[in-house]
């Protein structure tokens, strides 16, 4: 078991290392040199022999990217040129934000999409069934951005309901956070249940009609408890591993919904840096990013040996 | 042949057959809407600020007095140009990745992982981060949603060509002296089309959805040129006073998408008749 896990990070960290070099590349895809990007366009010569001395740019790219690389291992991701200070700390200030958003998203999506799935399971082919599929097509294709919009108008605009946006740290004032939160952990969240709730369904119904159920049935087994503990412990494995993707996915979707909700975040980071053409920002969100998403693989993989003994006993 | 296993099912289905009409039908109005609306989509009209919609003007005006209507036409028009460019290009450079991988052993491993770093990465959020680095125009939004979605294409393609590369048929090739370029572009490409098919129809969605994203975000192509996405971006603000100007681009992404998506389940229920239950 340890011998699976300790594989899967190390691949997962190679992963983590390719991403290093795509933000690095990235970057220098900008027009123009970094000093003329840092400087201005009207910086002596002089100016900028002293900046490319001074950041390493005069030396060969391989030697700037190991340099590089090393400064982002010790957590340092350079100097935003617009805030004038550190990335580590811009980032570091507005992750709470973003995790909460990302995660009360994720706890709205799997509870919906869970719940669809075993519904539409259960009732397959009846009209339940049929109306959560197209619960669940709906929300693979609507923009985000404008249910959350469709939202604000209805819940805020129209009944006055709840506010249309900003953030409450739920440490500080948890009945308001959890009213400001409400509607963009709604918008971000339904997108992910119908993907959720598709997977929930297939794998449900191949459960149901396992040996294992009729057994359980015909022992007099209670019915909820044969949906919940017997067949949906069976089905669990490709429902986390949607769950997994879900929970890496709803992060990078936090951007978009920060904006609409105006919530000072990690997204609206990103956005004004790209805006402001702040670079170190924007390689330093690429990074937080993959990371998140390395982190939630690493802990899928965890659940999957937990949750299934047939996982433990291959890798061992 | 397989034809006559891969047909078994005739038609995509009540379902997927109306979103195909729906679809045409979207394509067609927004490529016909300039000449059967002709009110310019930039016209600036003082007077007649967020009127609602009504005889005069069918979807309302904006805060300008533009037509939500004329914008709409020349928002899809963009959004149309842009999803199919896009989905032209990604399938075009992700079936010849795919195929290199999967029949070039040496260069499998290293494109296959290089994909997986990208998969790293959600697709939006790398796709704004390309445009920080360039101008934002159509074109480098186009480039940038192919450099994203290629991965996702090629690794399909490249499972695929796995498959094949082991079928009776391609042996019988190989043993008849076959070329390998005879081989990938008369046996395996042939093969791998209905998928090819399907993503081409997914990845129409997905771009019609991720342009949209990246306009209201902000890093899309500039105004005055309306998106889908750009209007919902100036309009969110006017949400307590002219809700339709974000309404009506937000449903036509909306239809656009969920066609797509209806359409590219229906084909590849068609396809692969295991999953059609």
């Amino acid at each position: 078991m340890t011998g699976f896990l300790a594989s899967r990070a190390l691949s997962l960290a190679f992963v983590l290392w390719l991403v290093t070099m795509i933000a690095f590349v990235v970057i220098r895809l900008a027009p123009g040199d970094p000093s003329a990007i840092m400087l201005g366009s009207d910086a002596t010569p002089k100016a900028v022999a002293e900046f490319r001395a001074k950041y390493g740019l005069d030396r060969p790219i391989a030697v700037q990217y190991i340099a590089w690389l090393g400064r982002v291992v010790r957590g340092d991701l350079g100097t935003s040129i617009y805030l004038g200070r550190p990335v580590t700390t811009a980032i570091l200030e507005r992750l709470p934000v973003s995790l909460t958003l990302t995660l009360a998203a994720f706890v709205i999506a799997v509870m919906l999409g869970v719940t669809l799935g075993l519904v539409a399971a259960y009732w397959h082919d009846t009209w339940v069934d049929r109306a959560v599929s197209v619960v669940a097509a709906l929300g693979l294709s609507m923009p985000s951005f404008w249910l959350g919009i469709c939202l604000i108008y209805l819940f805020a605009v129209r009944w006055a309901l709840l506010p249309s946006g900003g953030f409450v740290e739920p440490w500080v004032d948890p009945p308001a956070s959890l009213r400001h939160l409400l509607l963009p952990a709604f918008a971000l969240g339904y997108l992910q249940s119908g993907l959720i709730a598709r997977m929930t369904r297939t794998s449900m119904l191949e459960a149901l009609r396992g040996d294992f159920v009729r057994t359980a049935r015909s022992k007099g087994v209670a019915e909820l408890r044969v949906v919940v503990k017997h067949a949906f412990r069976n089905a669990l494995i490709p429902v986390l591993t949607v769950t997994g993707i879900a929970l890496a996915v709803l992060f990078g979707g936090a951007v978009v919904i920060e904006t609409v909700f105006t919530l000072p975040g990690v997204g609206r980071l990103l956005v004004n840096a790209v805006v402001r053409r702040d670079y170190a920002v924007v390689q330093g969100t690429l990074l937080l990013v993959a990371l998140w998403y390395v982190l939630v693989n690493i802990a899928v993989d965890i659940l999957y040996t937990v949750s299934d003994p047939r996982v433990r006993l291959r890798a061992s | 042949m397989a034809e006559s296993a891969t047909r078994r099912r005739r038609g995509l289905g009540t379902v997927a057959n109306v979103s195909l009409v729906g679809l045409v039908l979207l394509i067609a109005l927004i490529v016909m809407g300039p000449y059967l609306y002709t009110v310019s989509p930039t016209l600036v009209a003082g007077r007649e600020r967020l009127k609602p919609p009504s005889m005069a003007h069918p979807l309302g005006t904006d805060q300008f007095g533009r037509e939500v209507l004329a914008r709409v036409i020349a928002g899809g028009q963009q959004s149309l140009r842009v999803a199919t460019l896009t989905m032209a290009l990604t399938v075009a450079a992700g079936s010849l990745l795919g195929l290199v991988a999967g029949s070039v052993r040496a260069l499998d491993e290293i494109l296959m992982r290089i994909s997986d770093a990208f998969l790293a990465l959600p697709a939006v959020i790398l796709a704004i981060a390309l445009m920080a680095v360039r101008e934002p125009s159509e074109a480098n939004v186009v480039l940038a949603l192919v450099v994203v979605y290629t991965p996702r294409v090629a690794r399909l393609v490249r499972g695929k060509a796995l498959l094949i590369r082991e079928m009776p048929y391609v042996e019988a090739a190989n043993a008849l002296g076959a070329r390998r370029s005879r081989v990938i572009g008369w046996h395996i490409l042939p093969n791998a089309t209905p998928e090819l098919i399907v993503q081409a129809t997914f990845i129409f969605g997905y771009a019609i959805l991720d342009e949209a994203t990246l306009s209201f975000l902000g890093v899309g192509p500039p105004p005055p040129a309306p998106s889908w996405g750009n209007m919902l971006s100036e309009a969110r603000y006017l949400v307590r006073d002219a809700f339709w100007i974000s309404f009506f681009p937000g449903l036509l992404i909306g239809i656009a998408v969920l066609s797509a998506n209806i359409l590219g389940d229906g084909i590849r229920d068609r396809y692969d008749p295991r999953r059609g239950e």
